[in-house]
């Protein structure tokens, strides 16, 4: 087992290293911080654009090698590099990491946690109403891109606070800055969580109970169930502790690789929603050419591949006795 | 990595060689097995009739429709639907449905060819991998790890400057180069379950080329996982068009795609909603028939499946699959 993840680290971490390498460059390719300095009233001397961008190392006529060759020997002391306003890309990273886990945690706990039950809720009952109804819906929400979902959201929230006349959905920010005391904050934040989580939530039960129908489905089916009922344990305890525990195994890697998805997935709902987290980040970084934010942004989603895919790797040894590591 | 996706159920199915007389017979009585057993479905053929109007919606209609998706009615701003503009105008006064028509025509060929092509890879690449073994299949698994760690969104985001001002093929390119990896990889482990097969190992001795005994005898062989997943990817590929669209990453102006439509709409949208619900409901339409149809489609190609036969009793699995989704 050690060993065997050891391997997979070191082969993981290459491939880390070379997507990352190859988005720094892409982007370096693709990017011109210069234009961010055109239209400026007053004009910027082309001189002093050209020093503060060969100081943040951002310079296009800089050969892209030796750009990435400063911007690595950096990374490799654990700094990121600066943005094109000039700040530290390391500060906006820690803060928006924060700000996407905190959207995310919860999310992510309710939304598959949910998908799990109504996915087998569904196979137990399959082709009854109650199952139509749910495989409708998560092809409905399924066919939807995250903004649709977000915006519609967003607009039935605004529907819902006119009918009210006055603001019980908030659908833009984290949270209420003007506020005091730490009831109201817990408050207003929950106000603000409501949405975002809720657009999050429904797109991965969705998701999952699909996946989760159908290994349900093979399990109900299967010899060990027919056997813990002539056990003599009744069907609801033989579903819940034999059946749910085998069909949610193949479903885990998938959760966990979600995870990834969810932290650049998330870039509409925060970007729709106004989080100032990871996926915003991304959307704007690209939008004012800010090579070193990008490229921060694209080590991060391939560590978060690297850590799922290993973190999947761990669970599903951990809890399918079947599987043989070498 | 391995990435598991317990989505594509390969159907244990492999027809005769093709060519001779009662194997086409074979075959034809096969295709319209499929298409009864299609037909059964209810949903899917609500999925195909839906996927029709639509096509017809968006490539037929502009022509006997008054306005034209360029054209600006300075007699009406921000209208909500009427007889004279069926979907409303935007504050510019460009007509909704003309605008709507033209995003359909533009988000379905995107959302077609990327699928033909990212199909086509992911079958050539994962067969190539799995046929050759040693080194090509090591260096080929290689090359889809990477591109699985790469964050498709935003190299394709990072791109779109670099394709301001070309055609929107290079779009379509970009799109199908990150979805096909996953596809590749269960085409990958199927065919290590077919090289090993008489058909193939007879064509082999037989001095057939690989290339020919790959096209022609193994990818044949998982035809029905191929349309299925087709099918999904053409589904997979609207919504990523239609998403990177939406942040101005893809179908660039004055070029117009559903997305863009979206986009465009939804800053007004809360005053005045028709901007966002219509191009909207069309998006998710079409997506959503692609998804019965897909659905539909593994049924009927699936001898295990029940769900496309008639008053079947309720024994077997009926899977569904909602794979390649970017969101």
């Amino acid at each position: 087992m050690g060993r065997y993840l050891l391997r997979r680290l070191i082969n993981h971490v290459a491939l880390v290293l070379i997507a990352a390498s190859l988005t720094y460059f892409l982007a370096a390719i693709s990017l011109n911080p210069r234009a961010n300095f055109a239209g400026r009233n007053p004009p910027v001397a082309a001189s002093s654009v050209t020093a503060t961008l060969n100081d943040y190392n951002l310079n296009p006529d800089t050969p892209v090698v030796v750009r990435f060759a400063h911007w690595a020997n950096g990374v490799a002391h654990g700094d990121l590099g600066r943005t094109v306003t000039g700040g530290e890309v390391n500060d906006e990273f820690g803060r928006r990491v924060g700000v996407s886990t905190r959207l995310l945690l919860i999310a992510t706990i309710l939304g598959s946690i949910g998908g799990v039950l109504v996915g087998a809720w569904g196979a137990i009952k399959q082709y009854r109403a109650s199952d139509r109804v749910t495989t409708l819906a998560s092809f409905f929400v399924l066919a939807m891109p995250v903004f649709v979902i977000a915006v519609t959201f967003k607009l039935w929230a605004i529907d819902i606070n006119d009918a009210v006349g006055h603001k019980v959905i908030e659908y833009t920010g984290e949270y209420d800055p003007g506020l005091t005391g730490t009831g109201e904050i817990l408050a207003s934040r929950l106000q603000h969580l409501l949405l975002p989580s809720l657009t999050l939530i429904v797109i991965q039960v969705a998701l999952y109970s699909r996946y989760q129908r159908s290994t349900m489905l093979d399990v109900l089916g299967s010899d060990f169930l027919r056997t813990a009922r002539a056990k003599g344990l009744s069907r609801r305890a033989a579903l819940m502790k034999h059946g749910l525990r085998t069909a949610v195994l193949p479903v885990v890697p998938l959760l966990v690789y979600n995870v990834v998805l969810l932290f650049t997935g998330a870039t509409f709902t925060e970007k729709i929603f106004g989080w100032h987290g990871m996926g915003e980040w991304l959307v704007n970084s690209i939008s004012t050419n800010d090579v070193n934010a990008v490229a921060a942004v694209g080590m991060f989603t391939a560590s978060v591949v690297l850590i799922a895919g290993l973190l999947s790797d761990v669970l599903y040894a951990a809890l399918d006795p079947r599987v043989r590591v070498r | 990595m391995a990435v598991q996706t317990p989505s594509v159920q390969p159907p244990a199915h492999v027809p005769a060689a093709p060519g001779d007389q009662p194997a086409k017979r074979r075959a034809n009585s096969r295709l319209r097995l499929t298409a009864v057993r299609f037909a059964r479905n209810r949903m899917a053929l609500f999925g195909l009739v839906m996927l029709v109007l639509l096509f017809l919606m968006a490539y037929v209609s502009p022509l006997f429709y008054k306005w034209d998706y360029t054209e600006l009615d300075f007699t009406a701003f921000q209208k909500p639907p009427s007889a004279a503009h069926w979907f409303g105008t935007d504050q510019t006064g460009s007509d909704l449905f003309a605008l709507t028509a033209r995003g359909m025509q533009k988000s379905l060929v995107i959302g077609i060819l990327t699928g033909l092509i990212c199909t086509f890879v992911a079958a050539a690449v994962g067969a190539s991998a799995g046929y050759f073994g040693g080194w090509t299949d090591r260096s080929l698994m290689w090359v889809v790890d990477l591109l699985l760690v790469m964050p498709s969104f935003l190299i394709i985001a990072v791109l779109s400057p670099l394709f301001q001002g070309t055609t929107w093929l290079v779009f379509v390119v970009l799109l199908a180069a990150f979805s096909w990896m996953i596809t590749g990889r269960v085409v990958r482990s199927m065919t290590l379950t077919l090289k090993d097969r008489e058909f193939v190992k007879a064509a082999k001795y037989m001095g057939v080329p690989a290339p020919v005994i790959i096209f022609r005898h193994i990818l044949p062989s998982m035809a029905s996982m191929l349309i299925i997943d087709g099918t999904i990817q053409v589904g997979a590929a609207i919504i990523g068009e239609t998403s990177l669209s939406y942040f101005g990453f893809g179908v660039q102006s004055p070029d117009v795609s559903l997305g863009t439509v979206i986009a465009t709409g939804t800053p007004a949208a809360p005053s005045f909603p028709w901007l966002f619900y219509f191009p909207a409901g069309c998006l998710v339409l079409i997506c959503l028939s692609i998804a019965f149809i897909g659905d539909g489609l593994r049924d009927a190609l699936d001898p295990n499946s029940s769900g496309a036969k008639a008053r079947a009793p309720r024994t077997t699995k009926k899977s569904t699959s909602t794979e390649g989704r970017t969101s």
